[in-house]
């Protein structure tokens, strides 16, 4: 999606590596994504519900 | 020292980067002092450039060189950077950030990311690439894995 979008930064965070941001982002299990520290998805998605979730608080 | 990947995977991955059209360079963030798993992450990185002519592997001191961590927006250790060398020798960035050992899973995502950045096409559906144009503003996507 970064690769596709010049707004999107994408970090794939190693979680037990760093507790510090597991604690901060509440990540009880993997994967779990992040949106502007806001929007949580948590598990595997199929693409488009993904996509729609991650960009749900981001405007068209 | 021995290979972290076995002979058949080395293959594996030998043939998938053949597809390569441009040189990718992975910025290694790292510090020798206070990072426990800095070497760890080095020796992984370090499988990917004997197996395409391709792969690059820039070291980046994440104590010294504060322009490139600023950059790239780095505030941790280990971390890599994946970015690419455009038709004109350029290095452009892909917004794809690993923080942490890439092992295990993320290994795999890392091979991904090189793919892509190395210029295989997106994977993903018309309809996502036309959502991801439309978006107007900064997005950050952390994704939290493990290795297993």
């Amino acid at each position: 999606m970064a690769m596709s979008s010049p707004q999107i930064t994408a970090y794939a965070v190693e979680a037990t590596e760093f507790p510090d941001l597991a604690r901060r982002y509440r990540v009880t299990g993997v994967p779990k994504t992040v949106v502007n520290d806001s929007v949580e998805i948590l598990g595997a998605l199929p693409e488009d519900a993904y996509v729609e979730q991650a960009l749900s608080g981001v405007g068209k | 020292m021995a290979g972290l990947i076995s002979p058949t995977d080395q293959d594996k991955l030998r043939d998938a980067f053949a597809e390569i059209t441009r040189r990718v360079h992975l910025l290694f963030f790292t510090q020798t002092l206070d990072c426990e798993t800095c070497l760890q992450a080095r020796q992984i990185v370090d499988e990917l450039p004997p197996l395409s002519d391709q792969i690059v592997v820039d070291e980046v001191n994440f104590v010294l060189d504060k322009d490139k961590v600023r950059q790239f927006g780095i505030d941790r250790v280990p971390a890599i950077a994946v970015t690419f060398e455009d038709a004109e020798g350029a290095q452009q960035d892909t917004r794809i950030r690993f923080l942490g050992t890439p092992a295990g899973y993320e290994f795999m995502s890392l091979v991904q990311a090189v793919l892509v950045a190395g210029g295989r096409p997106s994977l993903l559906s018309p309809a996502t690439l036309a959502r991801l144009a439309a978006v107007d503003q900064p997005v950050s996507m952390q994704v939290f894995t493990t290795p297993t």
